[in-house]
């Protein structure tokens, strides 16, 4: 039978550096010493009702609270106050007293337990003080730098922003300049168009005249063909030596279908032939044998300048550096033919092939020099065009990445601004983590292997008070059967700005510990001595 | 953890490649190429994987046979009798083969029966090491003897044993009822072992491969083996599963007998399946198969194989419970039908009626694939008496430690040192109370068993000694694969000894599994077994200390690139092969493992032994919990189920994966799931290396909350379950039971698997639907009342209640008549409660009694045993006197625990209460609640080991 009567503790006390005993039972803070007055019953704390004074720390809970045994472990609720003369004092469960652990520095919990505890407070008071002290220094230097920081940022967004503002300022102007020269590159695209279409027209009437010319040689020759006996006629039966001539295509030539085709006459002369050649030219087989001449087409012609240049691109925002990744999707695609075979369909390639139809032995004469002129003058002032729709792409390029950065949250004080577009990595025994703040958080197996993304900038997520305590890098590569790979940055403030640690608490739920100055606090006028009088 | 390879995860990976064309104006063809994975987001065991009774020919060929006149005859001329012991040969008709029946009647209303071969060509496997003993006999007398059988005396109790010549049969009667008969339906089948064709064709020089079988029909026509035809018959000498070939040198050697059960509508037991607690008959699907497998995420409710088997069936009707061991541990399939079954409670109404003659049958058979028929008939007639039957023969359950009762935290994995004190520092910061940690197999170095990791577990000691210094435990696995590594001390001793299992070439065999290529030591050989367990000296296994305990995963054994996941059947243990001993593998590995903890401590500690795979007796070395369960509500559901089953037959000390192994549980899954894991005997957390971090902090504090608050229930009645688990240890009680066992003429227990009893006191009906508003308890026992443990308000007993829940409700409830001990100081740890007081719940029975025990020692030592170092005390309450008296007077023991108080439920309020001790008498203070009829009284103080009499006047 354990008997556990009222027991005193004399607590000692430093207040102004004169040690006193105050008497209260054991457990109680010297804050609520006056409810336990031994000459009163006791009243709970919560009031629920009233025992004698002798079963408070009776070892036998009383009160709903637990408040009748501050020093005992009789109550499931209760809490046991720690003096820790030299640290700082605390409240411990009250299952924690006796039961063979040292909780408090100053021994008090275990009074009965056998337990073989020492008093450590004023070992744990020097080492609290030294990290604090060395937690304030580095809070002082890291508030420092942090104003340097928040000057750097204030400074370097209100460039940003003169910078942005120059820049629409510029623009505009750009603008302006582009417009004019677009009117410019119009004004002198009129005359090119009309001269290279005159030039054209010139050429096509000259080519009309000398396939006439053709057409009559070739109809002189086919009647001296088709007058087999050189009478100077070519008669009904002459004509249907040649049955590719059919209208009918049952594969004869009869002798009223030839009629037909020279216009009911038995035999025509040269001249007459005139009317009969145009309904036979096309099918006519000539008997050396000659393959037909197939006429080109006139619309087919080529011009003799390659002008692909001068066509305006419907997508003119395609930079230089995506037509080489577009060549490269090329070349993939040419591997990937042969080895992807669960495809769908496959496009046919539509590229602009030189077209490989038959030459035209006779080019396009060149442009004379004054419709070259016209063209030269044009295409200068096409590239003059261009050339200033670039740099004004460009100019919104960067007004906009300006705009975005100015648009990030880098907290209250623009403090963490120094971190954008930098990258932080640490090493460990397997990877190399690397944290691109506000972008993405990856790691690289040290040994060789691709890069795995722990995630992507998402948000501040650090509790109500200070979100800024926390980032959040979300939407990482997924994993196997899991969620994506997302990675907590946990912000402490230090001198330096270093990434000090990762881990994996959960399966693909990355934790990094960051130190920057940016997250220091202003150091509070606080002691570091001990808080032994903080309760007198 | 679980083999998630054969082509599981692979498989369940389809690859699909799109290739999308863009036109580029300027630059022709632009092509992207994506290739996307699809994830197979089915959650399901792949069935392909394992057997079905018609892919393991044996279970084939036995099932193609059907019941009918059974073409075995006893040789009554070779009847021989001695004291106990009754030997008769039988005889096959149609082959002419001889088999050897013994019959011996066992001390405690047992008999055993086993036939083998009369002269087998080689020695058929007898298991070993499952009886804790020979089982002592009872003289066997003939009553009569004429041409047609023998009818023998079986004791005193009026049972006789008949044996009828022709056919063979045998029954168990008692005064005119039939209890049980063996091999009434013709299916006693024994495959002898004989001589390959393609054997005797070498011998002669001659290569003969095709149409052996048909030669041999043609040879031995005449004989028609077993009157089975093997014409045509596949898989004699050689089955394919899956492109794994079993040579099967021995040929066809399986066994079967049939048992049939007359009035008997109720079979239990036959673990481990994801079933229901009452065995469901097998007509038209499979039977219930018995093959130690790693499943990766099973199935519910069907009679596949899991980790472990325990060839016990258990038979129950309102008059007597009966048992029956099978023992043989090679792959065995089990076949229930029953002559009710499928009739609707009308059609038996009708038959009741109508006067239908019928009487409800159960019939049985069991099939395995080699050894000898070697059946213990456990007649009962109690419940209580079948559990004590059993633990005669396989032995009870191991004592555990008193901490392994209370609250485990698992997660494969914790990842280091820091993980590890963080998570022991959360439980200090949320005040929940736990006892051990546990660390999965990455803490070992590259899967090294007996080793750390060592960047993650530099200082194993440094971390132990931590959580000693909380008061805490640790548990590390073990598993029996060993990483085959030319820089692996325990891999080079094991070779070096040879005691790797050898494949059927003789070579050391090799499987894969965690750390890769791995050899197999063979756990059969007891050299093997006493090598192993020295590994866990305290100087062999380095890094470990006394609160480091031990956790066997994987001893089925998991091959994951064995035929169904596990090891060849060819395989060779010595002289045996793998399909003789399968089943017991993974007791064998639990044993050595067990010895070894207890060996490093000199004999005096108890070990603490988890294990997945299990056998007969398995109970003796530690814990078995479910496998790899699923965040899941019906893996919850089933857990009730499946650990009531293992308890039926002698395995208490069971529990499933707190919040489900796979996928990630809702909030209220898991807090549903701690409370109901709370009051199951092994609790222990643990989640899958892929879901998210799960520690009871995790879940917003009302969450916290209540999950703090049914751990600190589980740590108030520690007393209580320790005291089960003593009682169990020392007669075979199940810790953990279905109602019926307490109940056993009350029928509407008898399919009761969502509610349970822990011992007989308090019956426990977790929340298992998700957002379940309300659940039924059934109350059992028309003369018991039962208190709601919370609110202290009374029932009547026999009624279905209806109990409104919220999240917060466990339902539980103290049987009237009985006294629970607690300590509701409830601490970090169970060793930091150790000496603190209990309190005394009196629920009083309508006649204002109650009982119960009180049970106390030093919680971790065998000197309970050994030194009979502990308290044992009797509580009675009757005639308004509440009495402790000591039920081991020459027991000693002292604790400094007292009794701070008692409380008594329904009772009345007494004018004065006295306590009596050492001849005095103090008044001790009461309260009395009239609302509840709760009496309290206040710190009467006395020591938990005096004895005393509190009066109440």
């Amino acid at each position: 039978m354990t008997c556990l009567h009222l027991l005193l503790t004399l607590v000692f006390a430093v207040s102004l550096g004169t040690p006193v005993e105050i008497q209260r039972p054991r457990g109680v803070p010297l804050t609520k010493k006056q409810f336990y007055e031994e000459s009163k019953p006791f009243t709970c704390l919560d009031g629920s009702r009233t025992i004698p004074f002798d079963r408070v720390n009776d070892d036998y809970c009383d009160c709903k609270d637990g408040s009748d045994e501050p020093g005992t472990a009789a109550c499931p609720n209760g809490s046991f106050h720690c003096t820790n003369a030299g640290y700082r004092p605390m409240f411990i469960p009250s299952s924690r007293i006796n039961d063979g652990i040292c909780d408090c520095c100053d021994t008090t919990d275990e009074y009965n337990s056998g337990a073989k505890c020492e008093n450590t407070c004023k070992e744990l008071g020097r080492k609290e003080r030294e990290v604090l002290q060395k937690m304030a220094e580095i809070t002082k230097e890291g508030f420092l730098l942090k104003q340097q920081l928040i000057e750097e940022a204030k400074k370097g967004q209100q460039e940003k922003q003169s910078k942005v503002t120059d820049m629409q300022e510029n623009k505009k102007q750009l603008d302006e300049k582009v417009e004019a020269l677009r009117t410019v590159k119009e004004t002198a695209e009129q005359p090119e168009k009309e001269a290279k279409e005159r030039h054209l027209k010139a050429w096509e009437e000259q080519k009309a005249a000398i396939r006439l010319e053709k057409d009559k040689a070739k109809m002189a020759e086919t009647f001296l063909e088709l007058d087999d006996n050189e009478d100077g006629f070519v008669s009904v039966s002459e004509l249907q030596s040649h049955a590719e001539l059919d209208p009918d295509a049952d594969g004869t030539l009869t002798e009223i279908e030839a009629q037909g085709l020279m216009g009911g006459a038995e035999q025509v002369d040269t001249s007459t032939f005139e009317s009969v050649w145009p309904k036979i030219k096309d099918k006519y087989h000539s008997e050396a044998e000659e393959p037909a001449p197939v006429e080109t087409p006139p619309d087919e012609v080529k011009e003799p300048v390659v002008d692909n240049d001068s066509e305006p691109y419907p997508e003119d925002d395609i930079s230089e550096e995506e037509d080489e990744d577009d060549e490269d999707e090329d070349d993939y695609h040419e591997d990937d033919d042969k080895v992807m075979c669960l495809c769908v369909v496959q496009a046919q390639p539509t590229i602009k092939t030189p077209e490989k139809t038959h030459e035209d032995e006779e080019a396009m004469p060149p442009y004379d020099a004054d419709t070259q002129a016209l063209i030269d003058a044009a295409q200068k002032a096409r590239d003059d065009f261009e050339e200033a729709e670039k740099a004004l792409r460009e100019m919104d390029d960067q007004i906009r990445n300006i705009e975005k950065e100015l648009s990030f949250d880098f907290g209250p004080d623009a403090e963490f601004t120094y971190l954008y577009s930098q990258c932080y990595e640490l090493t460990t025994s397997e990877y190399i983590y690397r944290l691109c703040p506000f972008n993405r958080v990856s790691q690289k197996p040290k040994y060789g292997g691709s890069e795995t993304n722990l995630g992507t900038w998402g948000s501040w997520s650090g509790p109500e008070n200070n979100k800024y305590l926390l980032m959040k890098y979300e939407q990482g590569t997924g994993c196997w059967q899991g969620p994506n790979r997302s990675t907590t940055v946990k912000l402490t403030c230090g001198k330096e700005t270093v990434v000090t640690s990762t881990s994996e608490p959960s399966r693909c739920e990355y934790l990094m510990e960051f130190t920057t100055p940016a997250v220091c606090q202003e150091p509070a006028n606080i002691d570091p001595s001990p808080h032994d009088h903080v309760e007198l | 953890m679980s083999a998630m390879f054969e082509g599981n995860a692979l498989s369940a990976m389809q690859t699909s490649h799109c290739h999308t064309s863009l036109n580029n104006y300027r630059m022709g063809l632009l092509s992207v190429v994506c290739v996307s994975l699809f994830f197979s987001s089915t959650f399901a065991v792949d069935r392909g994987n394992f057997k079905t009774c018609d892919q393991s020919a044996f279970c084939k060929r036995q099932r193609a046979l059907k019941p009918g006149q059974s073409p075995y005859r006893a040789l009554l001329e070779t009847l021989e009798l001695s004291d106990s012991r009754l030997t008769l040969q039988l005889i096959n008709d149609n082959n002419k083969v001889h088999l050897l029946l013994e019959l011996y009647r066992l001390q405690g209303n047992m008999t055993r029966v086993k036939i083998n071969e009369l002269k087998p060509l080689k020695p058929r496997f007898e298991v070993p090491d499952v009886l804790i003993a020979e089982p002592p006999t009872e003289p066997l007398s003939v009553l009569s003897k004429d041409d047609n059988g023998v009818v023998l005396s079986l004791g005193a109790e009026n049972q006789r044993l008949i044996v009828s010549a022709r056919p063979f049969r045998l029954d168990i009667m008692e005064g005119p009822e039939v209890l049980l008969s063996l091999n009434s339906r013709g299916l006693l089948a024994f495959e002898h072992l004989r001589l390959h064709k393609d054997t005797q064709a070498q011998a002669d020089g001659a290569e003969v491969k095709e149409s052996v079988d048909g030669d041999q029909q043609q040879d031995e026509g005449k004989k028609d083996e077993d009157g089975e035809s093997e014409k045509e018959e596949d898989g004699l000498w050689e089955e394919t599963f899956k492109s794994h070939t079993d040579t099967k040198p021995n040929g066809p050697t399986s066994i079967s007998l049939d048992f049939s059960l007359p009035g008997v509508e109720h079979v239990y037991g036959i673990p481990e399946h994801a079933d229901d607690l009452k065995l469901k008959t097998t007509d038209g699907g499979d039977p219930y198969r018995l093959y130690n497998l790693d499943v990766f995420q099973y199935e519910l409710y069907n009679p596949m194989a899991l980790y472990g088997s325990i060839p016990v069936m258990l038979a129950h009707n309102t008059q007597r419970t009966m048992g029956i061991f099978w023992l043989n541990a090679a792959e065995t399939w089990v076949d229930i039908s029953s002559n009710t079954a499928g009739k609707t409670v009308f059609g038996k109404m009708l038959d009741f009626v109508q006067g239908s003659s019928e009487k409800p049958q159960t019939d049985v058979r069991w099939i395995s694939e080699s050894g000898i028929i070697d059946v213990f008939i456990m007649l009962g007639p109690k419940p209580s008496k079948v559990f004590s039957q059993y633990a005669s023969l396989t032995g009870t359950q191991s004592f555990p430690p008193l901490a392994s009762l209370g609250y485990h935290q698992c997660r494969w994995n914790y990842n280091d040192q820091e993980d590890v004190k963080s998570v022991d520092q959360g439980f200090d910061q949320h005040d929940i109370p736990y006892d051990f940690i546990w660390l999965d197999i990455e803490h070992a170095d590259g899967k090294r068993y007996f080793t750390w990791d060592p960047h993650k577990f530099p200082q194993p000691k440094e971390m132990l000694q931590g959580l000693m210094d909380k008061r805490r435990k640790m548990v590390s696995i073990v598993d029996p694969h060993i990483r085959v590594d030319s820089g692996y001390k325990i891999h080079n001793e094991i070779t070096s000894k040879d005691f790797y299992v050898k494949n059927k070439d003789g070579k050391n065999y090799e499987g894969w599994c965690w750390p890769g290529n791995s050899g197999y030591p063979d756990f059969t050989k007891p050299e093997m077994r006493a090598w192993w367990a020295s590994m866990f000296a305290y100087d062999q296994y380095e890094g470990s200390m006394e609160n480091l305990f031990t956790w066997n995963d994987m001893n089925e054994p998991s091959v994951f690139n064995g035929p169904e996941v596990t090891m060849h059947k060819d395989a060779l243990h010595g002289k045996w092969e793998h399909r003789d001993i399968h089943n017991i593998y993974g007791l064998y590995v639990q044993m050595a493992t067990a010895e070894g903890q207890i060996q490093r401590s000199g004999g005096v500690e108890r070990p603490f032994v988890l294990t997945r795979a299990f056998f007969a007796g398995s109970q003796r070395y530690g814990a078995v919990w479910t496998g790899d369960n699923a965040a899941e509500w019906d893996h919850l559901k089933i857990s009730i189920p499946m650990c009531l089953s293992l308890g039926l037959v002698g395995v208490s000390f069971c529990g499933a994966d707190v919040g489900g192994f796979f996928k990630n549980p809702s909030t209220e899954l898991l807090v549903r799931w701690y409370q109901t894991g709370a009051y199951q005997p092994f609790f222990r957390a643990h989640a899958h290396l892929d879901t998210t971090r799960r520690e009871p902090w995790l879940f917003g504090p009302e969450n916290t909350a209540l999950i703090r608050e049914v751990i600190r229930q589980r740590y108030a009645l520690l007393p209580y379950w320790y005291q089960l688990f003593y009682q169990a240890h020392k007669t075979g009680m199940p810790v953990m039971r279905p109602l019926w066992v307490d109940y056993p003429k009350d029928t509407a227990t008898f399919t009761i698997d969502d509610e349970f009893l822990i011992g007989s006191d308090l019956l426990v009906h977790p929340v298992t639907e998700e957002g379940s508003r309300g659940v039924t308890a059934y109350l059992p026992g028309a003369e018991e009342v039962w208190y709601d443990v919370h609110t202290f308000q009374k029932h009547n007993g026999a009624q279905n209640l209806y109990i409104p829940v919220t999240l917060s409700s466990i339902p539980v409830f103290q049987r009237g008549g009985s006294i629970i001990p607690r300590k509701d100081r409830v601490r970090r740890s169970s060793t930091c409660m150790e000496n603190d007081p209990y309190t005394l719940y009196v629920a009083l029975s309508p006649k204002k009694f109650a009982e119960g025990e009180l049970y106390i020692d030093d919680g971790h030592s065998f000197n309970y045993d050994t030194k009979k170092e502990f308290i044992h005390r009797s509580l009675t309450f009757a005639n308004n006197a509440l009495t402790s008296s000591n039920l081991c007077p020459d027991c000693n023991f002292l604790t400094s625990s007292w009794i701070e108080k008692v409380l008594i439920l329904g009772a009345s309020k007494p004018s004065k209460v006295l306590l009596k001790m050492d001849g005095k008498e103090t008044p001790v203070d009461f309260e009395f609640d009239t609302s509840m009829s709760v009496l309290t009284l206040r710190k009467p103080g006395m020591n938990a080991g005096a004895d005393w009499t509190l009066l109440l006047q």
